[in-house]
């Protein structure tokens, strides 16, 4: 009997929770709360995850944010004393890696959590256990990673950790083996994650939504998820081949007994292509919904979007060495290489004409997402086109490690990832709190944020090509040079910039608290959507859709509220979303089962720092770890993911039912 | 890793359809051994980069055991068809015949571990450690890793039995045998790969 | 299985009784034999001198015993095609980034 199984409930009156458990199967009898933060601590709802994931991205955020400030700080005058050298090795690779693996990733994780199901019709994901097993490893994995602040000093590597130079004898401190292992967390998640979403995507979408029916994003977090399949093991071997080094002695990347440097660079590049265009395309999807809605156009050419999603995605894998020019590869691989790298300018670019074609003729509204939409497009094209400077092997041996690198991927990832996420901040915020972001304050955010990004990245061009090497950690006023090109005023510049840019995320944070202070309701279907996860309340019910939809279009919550004239051509609005969602409600499904709640996830996830933590300081202590792994593998394999009524105890006297009646 | 796939068992094929039609967890099973194919793949490219640096310590060919390998090669390779004998059983709703064959198959790689673990130790006893050389390193690296999946195999092969007795097993019993059959199939297949450029091809 | 034959008619036919989609077990057994053998052939290259064709018979057999077993204990031949993209993908992006990245090394250098 699951959870949500429960007597129906009118007008907002209180749920009762579900009957306690009789008989464990799995080991521990059922959590049984539904409200509380055990209800969300055992929680299997994709909703829910999604949000933790969120939170948690959101947080990770700051603190990659602060570390980005404190750089800059340090930067923004001659000698800067702000932070000793060893302290801005760490904060340099920490920033990054914060940037990359605990907020980007995992905000593109929230949104694909919460949205996928919702997109595709679903009730939820395909392996709800394994989705939360996913968030617990990568909050796990993170905290673990930045445990080494306080415990003899951070990752100070880089965030390629280029071997040798993260070998023992070069980062002397346990900073690198916190990095290796937690970033091993975090895959596990990334790994269960993609296999989940796939099967997802494939297996459980609504009636009659075929793959060409399936909205943009979603479309393009399944490339991504596929990329993370197989990127996560590459970095995984590497992972494991500096562990083994530094951990137990072997002799991976000594080069005293031979070894090759290169080799490092090759398995981490592997990965990092692919990932790059994991860390881009989630936003690539976000905007991709955002643009049509706010130019009341349908997207132009979804099969060519479609199709060059996954033709980057492809390409992705045969760029990686453009990484390694400046590393002595030989002509023939450059050269290979060079070409591979121009080669996926090409589907990048049939997006950007997508887009921009999109908007054409269309009837914008510039709403805050809105604005973050555009502002990717002119700003990832930016980067873009630095980025194709790179492909040319001659002119990439001239910017290799200077803040021209710096720039180019800010661009894309800030103008292009973060700004993509921000879109979807304000899109989707109404659907998941029920709550409309302040639209002032939205567009308030995004100025801030697009002049501050401007002048802390843009100057980087100018500074990279002077000749600025990337990870410097003072510069002296003494060679910064004279005329409009010394690198003092650019870094100035910059460190302003950067400031303007923090301002910028605080407003989106003020905006948050106050949106969640007002009592104001956002309309169930504020910007006149197009895609299915509008056709259910706001937010959404635990269960999502009262009955699952049969899809005919493209855009089918657009097809339903809008009718083509078929003399004029002209689409008439044939219902409001109110009356679609109360047509659900009256053909609601009597018998509706959700997975069952589990503290099985955040178990088995809690026994990975302990390994990890035993890797560093004491073995014994990882084999308990790993024993107790077993045990919880144990359990949950013997726990059902949907509990069985025996699980249950039988209802209470004078409670007649347990089943979903219609809700009101 | 492999035990979350296998086991997450039960929902969305269970009294509900799929769009496919595809079981999830197959589909499931089926991507995660796609993934592996890149783990592997690092672990025996790294393997044929360094094989010949070595820079102390014996060379590949002073302490491989040729004929001793070939044999444990086989019973893994065996151990593939007692596997797919076990699946079929219990698509054939054939406890007792499931149950015998899984044993075996667990039987089969024990002794393939077994083997690896006096291969391992003999290797030791002629100089080649893990820190040795570039060499050592890799070669363990490798092997054990495909040690430890074909462990865990067993493991699995193991406990399948004592819950195919206990009955207690949830979703499909045949295909949860089946799922793990793939896992272990899969491990074979990568042996045939080690064998062959580990072994069989010198330095 | 009844229900969902009759609403996803299209994609059914590789859901149902994989068991008739595989082979009897004496077929497995056959299959046993032939790999058994190959790897009797591979493991003669030891006490053999097969000369020039020592390596083009050992990658040749190996990649022969790796489709066999793929295909058939595997089912992989069997089955819906799905499953073959899922691991097929993961195999080919394999076998080509490491096999370009081992080329860098050994080909390309200098």
């Amino acid at each position: 009997m699951a959870i949500i199984e429960r007597p129906a409930t009118a007008g907002g009156v209180e749920i009762a929770p579900p009957a306690t458990p009789s008989r464990a199967q799995g080991g521990f009898k059922r959590p049984v709360s539904t409200t509380g933060w055990k209800s969300w601590l055992f929680t299997v709802d994709h909703k829910k995850l999604g949000i933790m994931y969120g939170v948690m991205a959101m947080f990770f955020f700051i603190v990659g944010g602060i570390e980005a400030v404190l750089i800059r700080l340090q930067l923004a005058a001659p000698e800067g004393k702000v932070l000793s050298a060893s302290v801005y090795n760490q904060m340099f690779t920490m920033h990054a890696t914060t940037m990359v693996f605990l907020f980007v990733m995992p905000m593109a994780a929230a949104f694909a959590n919460y949205f996928i199901p919702l997109q595709i019709g679903a009730r939820d994901v395909a392996f709800p256990r394994m989705n939360a097993f996913g968030f617990w490893c990568v909050l796990g994995g993170g905290i673990f990673i930045n445990l080494s602040w306080f415990l003899g000093g951070a990752a100070d590597g880089g965030w390629f950790m280029y071997a040798p130079n993260s070998g023992p004898i070069f980062s002397p401190s346990h900073g690198v083996d916190f990095w290796t292992l937690g970033l091993q967390i975090t895959g596990i998640a990334s790994l269960t994650g993609a296999i989940n979403l796939i099967v997802t995507v494939l297996n459980m979408r609504a009636p009659g939504m075929s793959l060409m029916k399936m909205p943009v994003f979603t479309w393009l977090q399944l490339v991504v998820q596929f990329l993370l399949l197989f990127a996560v093991p590459v970095i995984t071997v590497a992972l494991f081949l500096l562990s083994f080094q530094r951990n137990f002695g072997a002799t991976f990347f000594d080069v005293s007994a031979g070894a090759d440097p290169l080799l490092w660079q090759h398995l981490f590049w592997i990965f990092g292509h692919p990932e790059v265009y994991i860390l881009i395309l989630p936003s690539f999807g976000i905007i991709s919904e955002v643009l049509p809605v706010f130019a009341k156009k349908p997207l132009f050419g979804y099969p060519f979007v479609v199709f060059s999603g996954a033709a980057i995605g492809f390409v992705g894998w045969g760029v990686w060495a453009h990484h390694m020019f400046a590393s002595g590869l030989g002509p023939v691989s450059v050269a290979v290489f060079s070409i591979s790298t121009m080669a996926i300018a090409i589907p990048t670019g049939v997006k950007i004409v997508n887009w921009t074609l999109t908007l054409w003729g269309g009837k914008l509204r510039f709403t805050a997402a809105m604005h973050f939409a555009i502002g990717l497009i002119v700003l990832f094209t930016i980067g873009g086109l630095s980025g194709v400077t790179h492909s040319v092997a001659p002119s990439d041996t001239q910017q290799t490690d200077t803040y021209y690198i710096v720039a180019h991927f800010h661009y894309v990832l800030f103008g292009g990832a973060v700004f993509g996420l921000f879109s979807g901040f304000y899109y989707w915020w109404p659907k998941m709190f029920g709550k409309t972001l302040n639209e002032k304050l939205g567009k308030a955010n995004f100025w801030m944020m697009v002049i501050g990004m401007n002048m802390t990245f843009g100057p980087m061009h100018i500074l990279g090509l002077q000749g600025q090497p990337r990870r410097m950690y003072q510069w002296t006023e003494a060679r910064a040079g004279e005329g409009f090109f010394n690198l003092a005023f650019w870094n100035q510049i910059a460190s302003i910039g950067s400031i303007i840019l923090a301002v910028g995320v605080l407003l989106f944070i003020i905006n948050v608290v106050k949106t969640a202070r007002s009592k104001e309701l956002a309309p169930l279907d504020p910007w006149d959507s197009r895609t299915l996860e509008w056709m259910t309340s706001s937010p959404p019910k635990e269960h999502n859709f009262d009955v699952i939809p049969t899809v005919h279009h493209l855009d089918e919550f657009f097809h339903r509220k809008y009718q083509q004239d078929p003399v004029t051509h002209e689409y008439k609005q044939i219902a409001t979303a109110e009356e679609i969602l109360a047509d659900q409600e009256a053909h609601a499904d009597k018998h509706i089962h959700m997975p069952s709640p589990s503290y099985w996830p955040i178990v088995l996830a809690a026994t990975l720092p302990i390994i990890t933590t035993g890797v560093i300081y004491s073995i014994p202590v990882a084999i308990v770890g790993g024993i107790f792994l077993v045990l919880a593998m144990f359990g949950w394999a013997l726990e059902p993911s949907t509990a069985p009524e025996t699980d249950f105890d039988p209802p209470a006297a004078g409670e007649s039912t347990k089943e979903l009646a219609p809700l009101v | 890793m492999s035990d979350v796939a296998v086991h997450e068992a039960d929902h969305g094929t269970h009294g509900h359809t799929t769009t496919t039609g595809l079981s999830n967890n197959k589909v499931a099973m089926w991507l995660f051994l796609g993934s592996e194919c890149l783990l592997f793949g690092g672990l025996i490219s790294t393997y044929m980069l360094y094989r010949g640096r070595v820079s102390e310590g014996p060379r590949p060919g002073n302490v491989f055991d040729i004929p001793f390998t070939s044999v444990s090669s086989f019973i893994l390779l065996m151990s593939s068809l007692t596997m797919v004998l076990a699946v079929s059983a219990a698509q054939n709703r054939d406890d007792r015949g499931t149950t015998l064959w899984l044993t075996v198959t667990a039987l089969l790689g024990a002794t393939f571990v077994g083997g690896q673990v006096y291969e391992f130790t003999a290797m030791y006893n002629e100089g080649l450690g893990f820190t040795t050389s570039l060499f050592g390193s890799s070669f363990y690296a490798l092997t054990g890793f495909h040690g430890v999946h074909v462990t865990v195999g067993i493991i699995m092969l193991m406990s399948l039995v004592g819950i195919i007795k206990r009955s207690t097993i949830p979703g499909d019993k045949a295909e949860v045998v089946e799922l793990i059959g793939l896992y272990w199939h899969f491990v074979d297949v990568i042996w045939i790969i080690i064998f062959t450029l580990v072994y069989l091809i010198p330095a | 299985m009844t229900a969902a034959t009759e609403t996803h008619s299209e994609h059914d036919h590789s859901h149902d009784d994989h068991a008739q989609h595989g082979m009897s077990n004496a077929g497995y057994i056959r299959i046993a034999l032939i790999l058994a053998a190959m790897t009797a052939l591979e493991v003669s290259t030891y006490y053999v001198d097969f000369g020039a064709l020592f390596m083009p018979v050992l990658i040749i057999l190996m990649v022969v015993k790796f489709f066999i077993v793929v295909s058939y204990f595997m089912h992989l031949k069997f089955d819906n095609k799905l499953f073959s993209f899922c691991f097929y993908a993961g195999l080919f992006l394999a076998v080509m980034v490491y096999v370009i990245a081992l080329a860098t090394f050994k080909f390309f250098a200098a």
